[in-house]
């Protein structure tokens, strides 16, 4: 009888393996071979050239801009995403009055959570497409708009945004649009995460903190923080992940895909102009295996630095 | 291609990736990547079996599928729909899956190199790179199209075309790319504000800097362009250098002469630009090209510029009265070594992949397209003019006719670059540029000065193939 659950149990897992096998692994393990070739892509004939295209990404300009600029999304999304996520849930909980025994969120917390929710169900295009109306830089756009209106901003010099190359804070105004809207898009998520961790923190650790006369600030620093490491860390290297892609904001938001010139440039829209406008197949294969590899370093790097000893309650 | 004999082992195959792309499993591109190691199987043919006629000169063969993919961009796609119906008035038995697509690139490219689509309009912002597919032989060469007999019409196919089409889809001395539709660019203007106004189109910058002001006054931008593709405004720069420079000029910029971004008349035609763009007159904004075009429909602008699509593009937002007229580039005057060359061309790229399996049929079917009842219909559909000749003859349109007129009195010599076909890297630096340009954050001499320095590390670069053209 057991024999049997066991052989239908493996059965039960075995396709599912062999299709993740041939769709994901596979692929991937394909990836890693036509980067050692000068495939195009549109044909079958390819040459071996063993590591120069690996050569060649370490002396590429373009591909050492896009590597900053993606280092500058994957310090600063996961940063401000956290943060802002960590706020927010902090008030929606624990943030309420805090004259009375017990835990609980501002007046209204359960219509909040709603409302940050909301960016999560829609799809990251459709987030792109509603920031470019919000982002338009004539008088129809909604901030250019209003802005224009109330007498901010000249109707002869509006807000550029994401055709902005100009630096701020030695990065171009263009990464800071659409980290803007990395953060407005992701943070909802984080915070219904951040939630569900917070609430399953037993009541008595905060009634004992407010009876020893702890206010927000440090029932947050000295309680509620500590007790949500794993979670923040998982969060971390998941936005981590969302930071080294960003692609789907740069293709659709910025001028001529990574422009203007350049100046929004990442590691997959490189890699997207080599392989589709170039047709370098085998060398976007080698920036693709780069970015795995550099990814999967950071992930381990990760969870190393944060990994400690579990708190039981 | 060889032809291999049917057998059951590779009909199952065939059926078996069929079932698969059914369950929508083969659309992932993972999957593409992965199909595409089966590359060098030969695939199967439909090919063989037809008898060839002078009604059937590729001998296509009654019962088979032709599978086309049309582009649906400015110009729509009902006119592909009216060729189907012509193809199969005389092949009533050769099925025509007709799908269309914005997403060429993504959805085609995939398949290329294994089951890819019998004839495919290449076309749009997602565009396969043309010398790629080329370079890669991933395309069939199409010459034996040209010396067939014409549909419906006296002659060869090759006969009924406009001038430059042939060029136009010539690559390293072959024919590869049908392009059906023929476009002819310029400075648009609403003919019913400026006759209302007095105004006379100018046809040099200086006209234009003298108009401005009178069109400033009645609170409209002289001018407003796609500020979000840079190949929308580097039409009109290398136009402007064109008719300053001449064409030899241009010729040694494709070519990838030493020093041609800095022969005569270049850097003036660039600096008209850039006092444009100084003197406030573009309409603020970073505009694409459905936002800008909009713009000019509302009046908030007096000219852009842009190709004979831009009737079809919004034909459902132009207000009445509206009445699009279209004026050439503006050249530098006096100065200009080519000042009334137009810029015109066939585009809108047929190609037929070198692994499709019915490319008899698919050729049939651009004869079909090419034929005189279907350009006729072309242009009457799509308000553009097709590239076989008279299509535009039976139209009655102002946007329509003032292109005819246009190219009535143009010169032998049309305007054409081909440096963006060429080279990608090039093609992206010049756009990139362009907006630059036309941001008002690089001035004429630092366009020429970078132009020339992208251009000198292509042609140093052995890695890239290079290409010329001769005319």
């Amino acid at each position: 009888m057991r024999h049997g659950v066991a052989r239908f149990v493996t059965g039960f897992l075995a396709l599912p393996v062999a299709l993740y096998l041939f769709y994901v692994v596979w692929p991937f393990a394909q990836a890693a071979g036509y980067s050692l070739t000068d495939w195009g892509g549109y044909s079958d004939r390819q040459e071996f050239v063993g590591l120069d295209n690996y050569v060649r990404l370490l002396s590429d300009e373009l591909i050492r801009k896009a590597f900053w600029h993606n280092v500058f999304f994957l310090v600063t999304v996961p940063l401000f995403t956290i943060a802002l996520a960590l706020f927010l849930a902090f008030l929606l909980n624990v943030g309420g009055r805090e004259d009375r025994a017990g835990v609980r969120g501002v007046f209204g917390s359960g219509l909040y959570k709603v409302i940050f929710f909301f960016p999560q169900v829609l799809s990251l295009v459709v987030v792109a497409v509603m920031w470019q109306q919000i982002y338009r830089s004539d008088s129809q756009g909604l901030i250019n708009g209003v802005l224009m209106k109330i007498g901010l901003v000249d109707p002869d010099n509006p807000i550029a945004f994401t055709a902005d190359p100009e630096p701020f804070l030695g990065v171009p105004a263009v990464l800071w649009w659409l980290l803007l809207i990395a953060v407005w898009s992701g943070a909802g998520f984080y915070m219904v995460l951040f939630s569900a961790a917070m609430q399953s923190i037993p009541r008595d650790i905060y009634e004992a903190a407010l009876l020893d006369g702890a206010g927000p600030f440090h029932t947050f620093f000295r309680i509620t923080l500590p007790l949500l490491r794993d979670t923040v860390s998982v969060a971390w290297v998941y936005l981590g992940f969302i930071a080294l892609d960003m692609y789907a904001l740069v293709f659709v938001m910025t001028p001529s895909q990574g422009g203007p010139n350049h100046a929004s440039e990442i590691f997959a829209s490189v890699l997207n102009f080599t392989a589709f406008q170039k047709g370098q197949f085998g060398y976007a294969c080698a920036m693709g295996v780069a970015l795995a590899i550099f990814t999967i370093l950071l992930a381990a790097l990760q969870l190393r630095i944060t990994r400690r000893e579990r708190i039981e309650f | 291609m060889s032809v291999t004999p049917e057998n059951a082992a590779d009909l199952s195959r065939r059926s078996l990736l069929r079932r698969a792309a059914a369950a929508g499993l083969l659309v992932t591109p993972a999957a593409g990547l992965l199909s595409a190691c089966a590359g060098s199987e030969p695939s199967k043919s439909d090919e063989a079996g037809g008898t060839k006629s002078k009604d059937n000169p590729f001998g296509i063969k009654d019962g088979s599928a032709v599978k086309v993919v049309i582009f649906n961009g400015g110009l729509g796609d009902q006119w592909a729909k009216e060729d189907k119906a012509v193809f199969n008035a005389k092949h009533p038995n050769v099925t025509v899956n007709m799908s269309s697509t914005q997403k060429i690139k993504t959805e085609e490219q995939p398949k290329m190199a294994t089951q890819p689509s019998d004839l495919i309009m290449n076309s749009g912002a997602d565009i396969m790179d043309i010398s790629t597919l080329v370079n890669e032989g991933a395309i069939e060469p199409l010459d034996d199209l040209l010396t067939a007999p014409a549909w419906d019409g006296e002659g060869t196919v090759a006969d009924t075309l406009l001038p430059g089409t042939v060029a136009d889809g010539t690559f390293q001395g072959k024919f590869f790319v049908v392009n059906v539709a023929f476009t002819v660019w310029g400075n648009w203007y609403n003919g019913a504000l400026f006759a209302k106004e007095g105004w006379e189109p100018p046809k040099t910058f200086d006209e234009f800097f003298a108009l401005a002001p009178k069109i400033k006054a009645k609170g409209i931008a002289p001018y407003v362009h796609d500020a979000v593709h840079g190949y929308y405004p580097r039409w009109a720069l290398m136009a402007t250098i064109w008719k300053s420079a001449g064409k030899q000029a241009v010729v040694d910029i494709d070519n990838l002469k030493e020093n041609a971004w800095k022969a005569d008349g270049i850097l003036p035609a660039l600096q008209a630009w850039e006092k444009l763009v100084k003197d406030k007159l573009l309409l603020p904004g970073n505009l694409n090209h459905t936002q800008s075009q909009q713009a000019w429909l509302d009046g908030r602008a007096a000219f852009i510029q842009v190709g004979t699509w831009l009737k079809n593009e919004m034909a459902a937002t132009i207000p009445p009265g509206f009445e699009m007229k279209l004026s050439d580039y503006w050249g530098l005057g006096a100065t200009d070594k080519a000042p009334k060359d137009v810029f015109a061309g066939a585009g809108e790229g047929l190609v037929v992949p070198s692994k499709a399996p019915n490319k008899a049929a698919a050729k049939e079917l651009i004869r079909a397209i090419l034929s005189k009842s279907g350009s006729a219909k072309f242009a009457e559909l799509t308000k553009s003019l097709a590239s076989t000749k008279g299509s535009g003859d039976g139209v009655q349109d102002s946007a329509l006719a003032t292109a005819n007129e246009l190219m009535k009195n143009a010169p032998k010599d049309l305007i054409k670059t081909k440096f963006w076909d060429f080279y990608a890297d090039l093609d992206k630096e010049s756009q990139n540029l362009s907006e630059e340009l036309m941001a008002g954050r690089l001035t004429a001499q630092g366009f020429v000065d970078k132009m020339q320095a992208a251009a000198d590390k292509i042609a140093k670069d052995p890695s890239v193939k290079k290409q010329t053209r001769d005319a």
